[in-house]
C-alpha cells in the first residue's frame, strides 16, 4: 500500500494519524529530524546576545541545503518502503554472508600481525611532530586509560564516572615526589621511579573508595564516582597550600632512567608507552582467563548466582576498581612528566567521560577493541580539527554513545562472551550486568 | 544413630507482621536425603533463604556440622560464607551465569575455593597453573558426572532445559559441599528428565553429600528421600519417613484443605511450572 | 557554632534554594518509579527549561515590570520553562530509553545512553547560547518584604518558594488522585501485573517522563531568577536534586520534596561554616553518607533481604 492510498482511505485526522503511525513514515520522520539535527550541529556558534544565530546560521542559510537535500533523499527512501535501501544494502549483506565464517589461516595472521608491528613501530617515526604528540599527549596515554577503566566497566560490569580522579592522583603523586608542589617531599624522585608510588597511592584510593560504595547498586555507584570524582578535583582547586590550587605544579622533569633521558621530543614516550600498552594487555589477558576473569563475569551476569556460587563479590569488584584505578594513576605519572605541568582543569569530568566513551565504542570486555575505540577517539578530533571547533567534539561523543548504545551496543570489535551476553539480555535471559531489567521492556 | 549434618531450631521469619516461619526445627542426618514438602505458601522457599544467608530470621538456629570440623552457627552469615562452610544450593528458577560455557560454569564453583589472585593470575605463577589444571579436571569429571560432557563447550543458555537443571547442580557440587540444597529440581521437568534427575540425586547421596531436597513432584520425593519434613503456615506439621507422611492425617488434610483442589492426597497440587527461560523479570527468590 | 549569627537568613535562602532541588528531585524520583533508573540526563532538561524562560522574559522586553505584568512575566517564564523541559524530556525517552526499552537492553546500557544525551545537550546548549552565563532581566522590584527571626525574605526567594510550592502540591494530587496518578504509581510498583491489567506501560513512561520535564523545566527558570542561567548549571544543581531525591527515599514523591528543602538548607549551613568554594562537596558528601548508611537508599528495596 502506497501512502496516497492511506490518505485518501482517510482523509480525516484519524487517517492522518494512521498514517503517521505507519513505521516508514516514523522512520521517514526520523531521518529528517536526524540531518535537521547534523545541520544544527556542524553550522556556526551562537552567542550570548543572540542566542537564535547559531540555529538561524545552521537552518536558514546556505549550510542547511545540503542537508535538506539529504533528509529528502533519504525520507523518500523510506517512504519508498525501504525498497531502495534494501537495494542499496544488498551487496554489503553479500559480502557479510560470503566472509562469516570464514577461518583466517595461520600464516596470513602471522603476516599480518607482522605488518602491524612495523606499521606501529616505524611509522610513527616518519609523521611531524605535531602528529607524534597526537600519538602521545591524545592517543597513548588514553589507550592506556582505557584498558584499564576496562576493567572496571568491561570485565567487572561497574559503570565508574570518577575514573579520571586515579589519573589525577598519580600525576599529583609525582609532583609531590618531583617537589614541584608547596609540600615538600621527604626525598625527591624522577618521575619514573614514582611509578610504584603513585599505583600505590591511586590503589588506596580506589580501595577507599570502593569499599563502602561497591555495594551500592550500578547506577548509584555511578553517581557516587561521579561525586568522587568531582570531590578529588575540587580539592585540588582550593588546597592551596598542597596542591597549589587552581595553578597546579609546573616544571615536572621528563623521566629518566637507565642512563637513558627522555626530552621534549615525543617518539621516546611514545615507546615507552608502547612497552607499557604491550605489558598492560599481556598481563590483562591473562587476568581475563583466569579464575578472578571468570568471577568477574559471573558477577556481572548474575550477582545472586555468583554469591550463592562461593564467590565473595564484594571482593571481586573492588579487585578490579583497585587494578582500574592502578592503571589510571600509572598513566597519571606518564602525563604528569610528558607535559610537565598539571593543574586541576586538566582532571574534569569530561576526561572520565571520554575514556568511557572510548572504552564503549570500541567494545566493552575486548581489550583490542578499547585499544581501536581509544585511538581512533584520540586520532579523530585531531583529524578534523581544522573542520570541528574542539568545544564541539563533546557534542559529538554524547551523540556517540547514544548511538552506540541503540545500534551497537557491543562495540566496533566486542568480546564474543559480551556480545553474548547483550543478545542474550535481550532476549531476557540475563542482566548483562546483574541488574536486572528495566520496566516496559519488551521482547 | 548417625550424626547430623544440619540442625535448624525454632526458627522464626517474620515479614513486618507476616510470620513466615514460626519455630521450625529438623534435623537433617549425615549423607541422607531429607525432603522439604508442603503446599503453596508453606515457607519452603524462605526456609530455604534462611539457610543459604539470602534472609536472617529473627529467631532460632541452624547450625553445621560439618565432617571433622567443629559445629558452626549458619545465620548472619552472606550467601558467599555459608557456601564456604560448604553448603551449596541451587535456584528454583534456574540461574546459570548463561552467556558462558557450560563447562566456565562449573569452574567458576569450583575456582571459587581456590586462592589465586589477580597479581597470581597475571604472572601465571606456579600455584596458579596447579590450580588452573585441577580446575579443568574437575569440572569435566563433575560434567561427566552428571551426564553433560559432550555439552562442555555449549553455551549455557543454549542447553535444554533438564540440561541446564543439571549443569545448575553441577556446579553447586563444584564448590564441593557436604550438603546440597536443591530448590525443586524437578519444577518445568519432562517425565524423562525427572528420571534422569532422580538417578542423579541418588548418586550424589552415594557420593556422601547429604541432600536437602525441597519439592512438589511427590513421586521424586517418595523415590529418593530417606525423611520428609512437611510445612504448613510456616510451622511444621510432620516428619517422618515417606511412607508415614503418605498415612499421616495432618499431611493429607494440610494439602486438601489447604485450598488446593487435587484429589488425591498423594499428590499435592503441582506448582505452577515456573517459565521456563524467558521469564520477563528476573526470578525473585 | 559558625552560623548563628545568621541562622535564619541561611535557613530561609536555604529553603528557597531547596524548593528549586525539590522540583528537580521530582523528576528523577518519578523516573526512578517507573523505571528504576537514574535518569542522568535530567539535569539537561532544567538547564534547558531554564533557557526557555529566559528567552521568553527576554523576547517579551518589558522594562521595569511591576504588578500584574510582574506576575504575568513570572508565569510566562515559568510556563515556557515548563513546556521547553517538557519537550526535551519526551525526546530523551524517545531517543535515549524507547529503542533501548523495545530491545531489552541491560541496564548499564540505559546509563550510557543516558549520559551520552545529557553530553550532547550540554555541549550543543554550550555552543548555540554561549558559554558565559545569562542573567535573568528583572521581572520585578526585588526587595526585603517582611522578616522572620530578624532575618530577610526577599521577594525573590518568595517568589521562587511560593511558585515551586504551588506546582509541588499540584503534582501530589496529580498522583494521588488522577488516572495518570493510579497509572505511574500502579507501574512504579509492578510493571508487570500492570501491563497485564491493560495499563499501557509505554505511555506511563512516556507521561511519567513529560510531567518530570515540565517541573524540571519550570525548575530552571526558578533558579535562573536567582543566579542566572548557564549551558552547564545542570550538572551540580542535577547531583544535587538526586542527592535531594535519595535523602527522601528515592521513588518516593513527598520524600524527594522534603530531601530537596533539608539538602538546600544543609548546604548553605555548611557553606557558611566552611567557604562556598566547597559548597558541591558538601551536597556530595551528604550523598555518600546517605548511600553507605542505607545502600538502598532510604526506604530500601525490598523487605527482609539482606543482599
Amino acid at each position: 500500500m502506497t501512502t496516497v492510498d492511506a490518505v485518501q482511505r482517510g482523509s480525516t485526522w484519524s487517517g492522518v494519524q494512521r498514517w503517521a503511525r505507519r513505521d516508514e513514515v516514523r522512520r521517514a520522520a526520523c531521518l529528517v529530524a536526524l540531518m535537521v539535527t547534523i545541520a544544527v550541529i556542524t553550522g556556526p556558534d551562537g552567542s550570548q546576545n543572540s542566542p537564535y544565530s547559531g540555529l538561524r546560521g545552521s537552518l536558514l542559510s546556505r549550510h542547511a541545503i545540503p542537508f535538506y537535500v539529504l533528509a529528502v533523499i533519504l525520507a523518500a527512501t523510506s517512504l519508498a518502503g525501504g525498497r531502495w535501501t534494501t537495494a542499496a544494502t544488498a551487496p554489503v549483506r553479500a559480502l557479510r554472508q560470503r566472509t562469516t565464517g570464514i577461518v583466517i589461516p595461520k600464516p596470513v595472521k602471522l603476516v599480518a600481525l607482522a605488518l602491524l608491528a612495523v606499521l606501529v613501530l616505524y611509522y610513527p617515526t616518519t609523521l611531524a611532530p605535531f602528529w607524534q604528540t597526537v600519538l602521545v599527549d591524545q592517543m597513548g596515554i588514553y589507550v592506556l586509560l582505557a584498558v584499564g577503566l576496562n576493567v572496571v566497566v568491561g570485565f567487572a560490569g561497574l559503570l565508574d564516572l570518577g575514573y579520571i580522579a586515579f589519573f589525577a592522583i598519580g600525576a599529583y603523586t609525582t609532583a609531590y615526589f618531583t617537589d614541584k608542589l608547596p609540600v615538600h617531599p621527604p626525598f625527591t624522585l624522577n618521575p619514573f621511579f614514582v611509578f610504584p608510588i603513585a599505583v600505590g597511592a591511586a590503589l588506596l584510593a580506589g580501595v577507599i573508595l570502593g569499599g563502602p560504595t561497591l555495594r551500592l547498586r550500578g547506577d548509584y555507584l555511578a553517581i557516587v564516582t561521579l561525586g568522587f570524582g568531582e570531590i578529588v578535583r575540587i580539592t585540588a582547586v582550593n588546597s592551596d597550600a598542597i596542591t597549589n590550587g587552581p595553578q597546579g605544579a609546573f616544571g615536572i622533569p621528563h623521566f629518566s632512567a637507565f642512563g637513558y633521558h627522555w626530552t621534549l621530543d615525543s617518539l621516546p614516550y611514545y615507546y615507552l608507552l608502547l612497552v607499557v600498552v604491550a605489558l598492560v594487555v599481556f598481563f590483562f589477558r591473562r587476568l581475563d582467563d583466569s579464575r578472578v576473569g571468570r568471577a568477574w563475569a559471573a558477577i556481572r551476569e548474575d550477582e545472586v548466582a555468583a554469591a550463592a556460587t562461593g564467590i565473595p563479590t564484594l571482593k571481586f569488584k573492588l579487585m578490579a576498581f583497585a587494578i582500574g584505578a592502578s592503571t589510571s594513576g600509572f598513566a597519571g605519572v606518564i602525563y604528569a612528566s610528558k607535559v610537565g605541568f598539571i593543574n586541576p582543569d586538566n582532571f574534569p569530568l569530561l576526561l572520565s567521560i571520554l575514556v568511557l566513551t572510548m572504552v564503549i565504542f570500541g567494545g566493552m570486555g575486548s581489550i583490542y577493541g578499547v585499544i581501536l575505540g581509544a585511538a581512533v577517539l584520540g586520532w579523530l578530533p585531531n583529524y578534523l580539527r581544522d573542520y570541528v571547533p574542539a568545544q564541539d567534539r563533546f557534542i559529538y561523543f554524547g551523540a556517540l554513545l547514544i548511538v552506540m548504545m541503540i545500534f551497537r551496543p557491543q562495540g566496533l570489535l566486542p568480546s564474543r562472551r559480551r556480545s553474548r551476553e547483550l543478545r542474550l539480555s535481550e532476549l531476557g535471559i540475563g542482566g548483562a550486568d546483574g541488574t536486572g531489567p528495566i520496566p516496559g521492556s519488551t521482547q | 544413630m548417625s550424626a547430623a549434618v544440619l540442625e535448624v531450631s525454632d526458627l522464626t521469619l517474620r515479614f513486618g507482621g507476616l510470620t513466615s516461619l514460626d519455630k521450625v526445627s529438623l534435623r537433617h542426618e549425615r549423607g541422607e536425603v531429607l525432603a522439604v514438602i508442603g503446599p503453596n505458601g508453606a515457607g519452603k522457599t524462605s526456609l530455604f533463604n534462611c539457610l543459604t544467608g539470602v534472609y536472617t530470621p529473627q529467631e532460632g538456629t541452624v547450625t553445621f556440622h560439618p565432617d571433622g570440623g567443629t559445629d558452626t552457627a549458619v545465620l548472619g552469615r552472606k550467601p558467599f560464607q555459608v557456601n564456604k562452610l560448604g553448603i551449596a544450593r541451587t535456584f528454583q528458577n534456574i540461574r546459570l551465569f548463561n552467556a558462558l560455557t557450560a563447562v566456565e560454569n562449573v569452574k567458576i564453583g569450583i575456582e571459587s575455593h581456590q586462592k589465586t589472585g589477580p597479581i597470581g593470575a597475571m604472572l601465571r605463577l606456579p600455584r596458579t597453573r596447579r590450580e588452573e589444571r585441577a580446575s579443568d579436571d574437575e569440572a569435566f569429571r563433575l560434567l561427566e558426572f552428571v551426564g553433560l560432557k559432550a555439552r562442555a563447550n555449549q553455551v549455557a543458555a543454549s542447553l535444554p532445559y533438564g540440561d541446564q537443571r543439571r549443569l545448575e547442580i553441577a556446579r553447586a557440587l563444584g564448590t564441593k559441599p557436604q550438603l546440597l540444597c536443591l530448590d525443586e529440581p524437578a519444577a518445568g521437568t519432562n517425565p524423562a528428565e525427572k528420571r534422569q534427575l532422580e538417578t542423579l540425586i541418588r548418586d550424589i547421596s552415594e557420593t556422601g553429600v547429604s541432600v536437602l531436597l525441597i519439592e512438589h513432584d511427590m513421586k521424586l520425593v517418595m523415590s529418593v528421600a530417606a525423611n520428609v519434613v512437611v510445612l504448613n503456615f510456616g510451622q511444621v506439621i510432620a516428619a517422618g519417613t515417606p511412607q508415614q507422611i503418605q498415612r499421616d492425617p495432618k499431611v493429607v488434610e494440610a494439602y486438601l484443605g489447604g485450598g488446593e483442589s487435587d484429589d488425591a492426597a498423594t499428590t499435592p497440587p503441582a506448582k505452577k511450572v515456573p517459565p521456563r527461560k524467558t521469564s520477563l523479570k528476573k526470578p525473585e527468590d | 557554632m559558625c552560623f548563628t549569627q545568621s541562622f535564619w537568613q541561611l535557613t530561609i535562602s536555604g529553603l528557597a534554594l531547596g524548593s528549586v532541588y525539590a522540583l528537580i528531585a521530582l523528576g528523577y524520583t518519578l523516573v526512578y518509579g517507573v523505571l528504576q533508573l537514574i535518569n542522568f540526563a535530567h539535569s539537561e532538561v532544567f538547564m534547558l527549561g531554564g533557557f526557555g524562560g529566559l528567552f521568553l522574559v527576554r523576547g517579551l522586553g518589558i522594562d521595569n515590570p511591576s504588578g500584574v505584568t510582574s506576575v504575568l512575566l513570572v508565569g510566562g517564564g515559568m510556563l515556557a520553562g515548563a513546556l521547553l523541559g517538557a519537550a526535551t524530556a519526551f525526546t530523551l525517552e524517545r531517543v535515549a530509553y524507547r529503542p533501548l526499552r523495545r530491545r531489552g537492553a541491560p541496564r548499564l546500557a540505559f546509563l550510557i545512553s543516558a549520559i551520552g544525551a545529557s553530553f550532547f545537550l550540554l555541549n550543543l546548549a554550550g555552543k548555540e547560547f554561549g558559554r558565559f552565563n545569562n542573567p535573568m532581566p528583572p521581572l520585578y522590584t526585588s526587595g526585603k518584604v517582611f522578616s522572620v527571626f530578624g532575618a530577610q525574605v526577599t521577594t525573590n526567594q518568595l517568589v521562587v518558594a511560593a511558585s515551586a510550592l504551588v506546582m509541588l502540591i499540584a503534582l501530589d494530587r496529580i498522583i494521588a488522585k488522577t488516572r495518570l496518578g493510579m497509572g505511574i504509581r500502579s507501574v512504579a510498583q509492578d510493571a508487570e501485573a500492570a501491563s497485564l491489567m491493560g495499563v499501557d506501560i509505554d505511555k506511563v513512561i512516556t507521561r511519567t517522563f513529560v510531567l518530570g520535564g515540565l517541573l524540571g523545566g519550570a525548575a530552571g527558570f526558578l533558579f535562573g531568577i536567582q543566579f542566572g542561567v548557564q549551558y552547564n548549571m545542570g550538572f551540580s544543581a542535577g547531583t544535587k536534586a538526586f542527592t535531594a531525591a535519595v535523602l527522601g527515599g528515592i521513588g518516593n514523591v513527598r520524600g524527594a520534596v522534603m530531601g530537596g528543602l533539608v539538602l538546600g538548607v544543609a548546604e548553605n549551613l555548611g557553606v557558611a561554616c566552611v567557604s562556598s568554594a566547597w559548597r558541591d562537596v558538601i551536597a556530595f558528601l551528604i550523598l555518600v553518607l546517605v548511600l553507605m548508611l542505607r545502600p538502598t537508599g532510604l526506604l530500601g528495596e525490598r523487605l527482609g533481604r539482606s543482599a
